[in-house]
This record gives C-alpha cells, structure tokens and sequence, in this order.
C-alpha cells in the first residue's frame, strides 16, 4: 500500500507544468489535490515516472466571474464551492453537489479540475457539469482549447486529455434567476461513490431543458432536450433513457438509474 | 529525494523526503507523531485524519512533498486546544471508543463538526462521520459524545435565555 517511487515536481505556471509533461510522455501525470490520484498510487493501479503538482500554479487556484458565466480553476476545492468562497452560477447546485461528495476530509482537498480528469463515472462533476452545459479549458505544447464537459470524458478513466496538455479550468454558464435543477444520487453510505445519478436543469428564461444519467459504465448520458421529462414520464419511459444510457443489459443498474433520474425529476422545486 | 519545510504542531521542521512517501509515514517514521493511525491507506477509513492548514485531510493520500510550507497538525498537537479537552472528556463519558485505533481521526473529524456546525443535530453528525470508521463501538457512543459537546457548548451560549432568538 505504498506507491512506487516516482518523481516530483511543483511549477509555479501552467506553461511550464506543460513542458514538464509533455517532456515525461507516458511516463507523466499532472496532480492536484491527489484524493483520487493518491489510492491510485498507493494501490500501485497507476506508477508513473513523474508527478507534476498543480498545486503551486495560482492561475488554476483562482475563480472569475463575467456576466454569464463563472470560471473555477482546476486546483478549487470541492470545500471551496460547498462553503460557497467561490460563486455558484447554478444557483445552489453546485454547492449541493459538492457537500455530498465524499467525505469532508476529502472535499478538503479534491478539486473540480482533477475530480472531472480523472473521469470516474461515478464521481459527480463529470455529470453535474455535462448537466450544466459547461465548458473545459486545457492548455498544452500547442495552446489552449475548450471542449464541452458532456464531451471531455470519453470513457471510464478515460477523456480527451493528451499528453502534455492540462486543464486549467471550468466555465460554467450561469443558470437565469427562474432556473430550476434537481439532482440525486444512490450510495450505499454517504459519501460512498454512487451507484446511480440523475440530474435536471430547467431553465425557461434560456430555453434550455437538460437532464443527465449519470455513474454508467461509460461517459455520462445527456439529453440536451429533455422538455419532455417535465410531464411527468412514466416508468416506461425513464426505463427506456436508462436503455439509451446504454444500460439494457442489467436489469438491476437500469432500474436504479431510472429511479434516480425519477428523484432528480421530484426535487425540481415547484 | 526532495526536501521540504512545513510546521509540524507549531513547529518548523525541514526535513529530506523520497516523492512517494505519505504525510502519514512521514509523521510516523520520521518525525515520531505515533498518535496517527493507519488504516486503509487509500482514503476510505478516515483512521490517519489530520488537520492540514486549518481542515480535516486524510494524511495517507497527502504526500509530504506536496505539503511544503503547509501547516501540519496531528493529535498530539491538540494538547491544548480547549474544544478537544471538551471532546476528550465526552468521549470518556461516552464510551466513544474501545480500541482507539480510530480515535485520533475520530476526534479531529469530531472537532471541525463542532467548530463547523455548531448547529448540527444527530442525523447531520452521523453524515459528517461516515468518513470514519470504528469497528469497536457501532458509532453511538460517538455520536452522543459529539451531541454532548454541541449541546453543552449552545447552552452555554444562551445561558437562561430559551426564548431569545440566535
């Protein structure tokens, strides 16, 4: 339960954090708040040759606000959100999401950045930012690009991160004042990862209905028009999305994942 | 190897770290601070809970490197911090613990409780607590000791006045 050695580095700039792994190739894995990152290592499931600590880079620690959207750097905290220091542009979603993440000892220390890179399904912001309609920022050898959060995690552990490139950031578009969203999870134990997600953004004034099933055994599964959840679906028909979700095959995990997409459905406030 | 300085309890220490060890086994082997348990060392069993800069973290998964210029505080660094006195104590009246390899960890989560949420009742206590596990005590002497405290702690913040508003 020890990881195996590798070795460190804590640059204080995003451009060279970049040179630092595009230099380690393969070998290379940046790290944040190391909360998923850290069983990794100790289980020996990841060795790699260096480890480039995002940590000391003030640009990923800072939050900014526009009109329409705020910005979260990679290295906030879950704490940071959830004790609302930083702003929530989903008017209290993102704050719920990430109470109920983990443990507070973890929420301490994990951040949305190396939560959303390390793309395990069941984690939250991989779902509650693909809900959201957010927007990724990553930085490598050949320059920034953005790419939507419902199409950054591409798979289990799996996104569209290359080598050498870093997230920076998270943009989420700020939710209108008559937005309505709800969200559920299934754990076995609070703060255990969940089972099953289900999330629903309403939001008249921007003519947007979204919803999301989430904790799959793949990417998280958005409807990008899901108007028409809001008349109240039947069974058959949240059963069908846990299908779409590609789901089918396990009667037990299709059921749960209708069932919380259902729940999610309940908590939009009337 | 990397070297490093961070307080440890108050204290500047430098010291010469291998990238891969933990905040745990430094403070263990190398600095003597037996009083943090090891569990899981993978952040599931709250055992090796620590303060780092002012909040709760699982000193497994922190590797010391990481912490440079961090400010460590371990239980035996809570000797006189008066809301762990007050925990000590109901912790003793609650049989909160018979083995005590998850009261360190136990008793750091206890005391952000009571300094977070002055007003969290039994249900709140036990969520806050899920991110430590006590095989020993089925958790409700832990519990009640944790009530014990907030509760002691509100009266006297409103001393004979029930109907005052906060």
């Amino acid at each position: 339960m020890k990881a195996a050695p590798f070795d460190y580095a804590r640059p204080r700039d995003v451009g060279e954090a970049v040179k630092l792994l595009a230099g380690a190739g393969e070998g290379g894995k940046p790290m944040a708040g190391s909360q998923s990152l850290g069983p990794m290592l100790n289980l020996r499931l990841v060795q790699p040759a260096l480890i480039v600590d995002l940590r000391g880079i003030e640009e990923l620690r800072a939050t900014s606000e526009t009109t329409d959207a705020v910005v979260f750097g990679a290295c906030v905290t879950h704490a940071d959100i959830e004790d609302a220091r930083v702003p929530d542009p989903a008017r209290g979603l993102m704050r719920e999401v990430a109470s109920n993440i983990a443990y507070r000892a973890v929420r301490n220390r994990g951040t949305i950045g190396g939560s959303l890179s390390h793309a395990d399904p069941a984690a939250d912001w991989p779902s509650a930012l693909a809900l959201l309609g957010a927007t990724v920022i990553l930085e490598g050898p050949g320059g920034r690009r953005e790419v939507p959060a419902e199409k950054f995690v591409t798979g289990v552990f799996e996104t569209v991160l290359r080598t050498g490139e870093v997230l920076v950031g998270v943009r989420v578009p700020k939710v209108s004042r008559r937005a309505r969203t709800g969200y559920w999870k299934f754990c076995r134990k609070p703060g255990e990862f969940p089972q099953a997600i289900g999330g629903v953004l309403d939001d008249p004034e921007r003519g947007t209905v979204r919803a999301v099933i989430g904790a799959t055994r793949g990417p998280p599964h958005v409807l990008g028009d899901a108007r028409a959840l809001l008349s109240r679906p039947g069974d058959a028909a949240l059963l069908a999305l846990a299908d779409a979700a590609a789901l089918a095959d396990d009667a037990y995990d299709r059921q749960l994942h209708a069932v919380a997409l259902r729940r999610a459905l309940e908590r939009l406030p009337a | 190897m990397t070297r490093i300085a961070l307080t440890i309890n108050g204290r500047p220490v430098k010291a010469e770290v291998e990238p891969r060890t933990h905040l745990a086994d430094f403070l263990r082997e190398a600095q003597a601070l037996t009083g943090t348990n090891l569990g899981c060392e993978h952040g599931v069993c709250g055992a090796c809970t620590i303060e780092i800069d002012g909040a709760p973290a699982r000193s497994c998964i922190a590797y010391a490197v990481a912490c440079e210029g961090a400010s460590v505080r371990t239980i035996e660094g809570f000797d006189d911090d008066a809301v762990m006195a007050e925990l000590r104590a109901a912790f003793t009246a609650e049989h909160a613990l018979q083995c005590g390899y998850c009261t360190s960890g136990m008793l750091i989560t206890a005391r952000d409780i009571v300094l977070r949420l002055p007003a969290a009742d039994e249900a709140r206590i036990r969520k806050e607590l899920a991110g430590n596990l006590c095989r020993c005590t089925g958790y409700v002497g832990i519990v009640r000791a944790v009530q014990r405290v907030l509760s002691a702690r509100r009266s006297a913040a409103t001393p004979n006045r029930p109907d005052t508003p906060a």
